[in-house]
């Protein structure tokens, strides 16, 4: 889908309220960064890393993306940081880490 | 022709909803709920109205059906009364926030403890600030009208909002009443299709009830602030619209023989035909006294307030409800703060009476028009004053 560059929420005036407050496009969050209120992120360790897809499959955010070397690793604008990458991995390639480490 | 047929106000607000040809209704059928759906389930039930007809385990579940019914364009309807509306509290805010046109008739009873599901205003007070266009109906045939006015101006695509129509719990919800009943023909030049203009659709997806961070929220809030405001103007033509094809116009503030009257009389709801009895005894008596019956409660009717108690020196203002440790009824408080900031204002005098089934008789109105006059001259050291109450009140301090 295309995207357009839209407004962010410090942009609109109460009268660019939509009736309802609608969101009238379908998609419209890959549009905006949504993972700013993560606490913890997914850290890949490759030297584990089987490149078996199970997180990119259980990632309810599709945030899990394939990488050019054929790994997956989160997209952190998007990842909410719930960890259930890091419990589904077989191996234990992916160690969830503080926020505030990082 | 139009009819006039015996019908109580439960059963005048389901013919309503039948006529209005609604396409779902969700409800609750068990105690504090009125005759409606049960009227309405009998019609869906023998092929009278051919609508969904979705009975539900709770008042929130019944208001959260309405939601989705709303969302996807249909005409909507539903009812409660009491402690219903509380169950159902929460998504009463929902539904107008998200602009969904949800017609509910609401039955008005008190609110436990004591266990009571007998008539008073504490119902329809505790939902005063959720968002909804709301009106009190004096009597059967406004049950009837307002159910389907409700309908006209919630859908109007300037409008889009849920409308709330409040009579009284028994003395009129179950009480006979003769109602002209319009012609089907009458009602659709009246009331044209629902057309909802965000109907969800797969073809065309979208999202309704989005997160609302705080860099938005209050962004929305004033939309929807002004846009029930704006609804007045659209209120008014409905009205003026339903008089002239039924012959019957409604004001947001019925002024009853108020000319020149010094001393005025605000009430709501059936009480107000009961209290226009006893404005006509003391007017007999050569009283200078009016009644002043609020209709339209949400959005409130400023300008026609201030204008019909322009120039009396005294208003008296009576409540079914109790706000505890406040001002006076809820009621109270919204008339004397309409009218604060006027230049030349009357005194205000605060009742409250009629709680939780005790009957007001004409008398009793006759007992406030005289002991309100009186504490307007001599004031009172109580912040509101009671009527029938056994036992002298006192305590009711600022």
């Amino acid at each position: 889908m295309a995207k357009k560059k839209l407004k962010t929420g410090s942009d609109l005036t109460w009268k660019d309220m939509e009736v309802g407050n609608i969101v009238k496009e379908a998609g419209s969050a890959s549009a905006r960064k949504t993972g700013d209120w993560r606490t913890e992120r997914p850290i890949l360790d490759k030297e584990k890393c089987t490149k078996c897809a199970l997180c990119w499959l259980y990632c309810p955010d599709a945030a899990i993306k394939p990488t050019e070397e054929g790994y997956y690793e989160a997209d952190l604008d998007y990842c909410k940081g719930c960890g259930i990458c890091a419990d589904i991995c077989p191996v234990e390639a992916i160690t969830m880490t503080e926020e505030e480490e990082q | 022709m139009s009819k006039r047929v015996g019908l109580e106000a439960s059963h005048a607000a389901a013919e309503a909803a039948r006529m209005a040809d609604v396409d779902v209704i969700a409800a609750y059928p068990i105690t504090p709920q009125t005759h409606i759906p049960e009227r309405l389930a009998e019609m869906v039930a023998n092929g009278e109205l051919e609508a969904a007809y979705i009975a539900v385990e709770s008042e929130h579940s019944a208001l959260s059906a309405c939601l989705g019914s709303a969302a996807v364009g249909a005409r909507t309807f539903t009812a409660t009364a009491g402690q219903g509306l509380e169950l159902m509290h929460e998504v009463v805010y929902v539904a107008s926030s998200m602009r969904y046109p949800i017609v509910m008739t609401v039955c008005n009873r008190a609110l436990s403890a004591p266990l009571s599901v007998w008539g008073d205003h504490s119902d329809a007070m505790a939902v005063r600030d959720t968002g909804w266009i709301q009106v009190f109906c004096q009597n059967n045939q406004e049950a009837f009208d307002m159910t389907l006015w409700a309908f006209r101006v919630g859908e109007d695509s300037r409008v889009l909002l849920p409308v709330m129509v409040h009579f009284d719990g028994f003395s009129l919800s179950h009480v006979t009443e003769p109602v002209i009943l319009p012609e089907q023909g009458e009602v659709d030049r009246f009331l044209p299709k629902f057309h909802y203009p965000f109907a969800l659709n797969p073809d065309k997806p979208m999202t309704h009830g989005a997160f609302g961070p705080p860099d938005i929220y209050s962004e929305a809030k004033v939309a929807q602030e002004i846009a029930l405001r704006k609804s007045k103007k659209v209120i008014l033509q409905g009205w003026q619209e339903f008089g002239d094809i039924f012959g019957r116009y409604y004001d947001p503030v019925e002024a009853y023989r108020t000319e020149g009257a010094k001393l005025l009389l605000l009430t709501m709801g059936s009480f107000s035909e009961t209290a226009k009895a006893a404005v006509d005894a003391k007017k007999d008596k050569g009283e200078s006294v009016g009644l002043i019956n609020l209709r339209l409660w949400r959005p409130f009717p400023f300008k026609e307030l201030r204008q019909v108690v322009k120039g009396a020196e005294t208003l008296i203002v009576f409540d079914r409800c109790i706000s505890f440790g406040g001002p006076g009824g809820p009621v109270s408080s919204e008339i004397r703060s309409a009218l604060y900031n006027e230049k030349k204002r009357p005194m205000a005098v605060s009742f409250v009476g009629g709680l939780g089934g005790r009957d007001m008789s004409v008398k009793d109105f006759g007992y406030i028009i005289d002991r309100g006059r009186e504490v307007a001259e001599e004031g009172s050291s109580e912040l509101f004053e009671t009527v029938g109450i056994r036992g002298k009140v006192t305590g009711i301090r600022g």
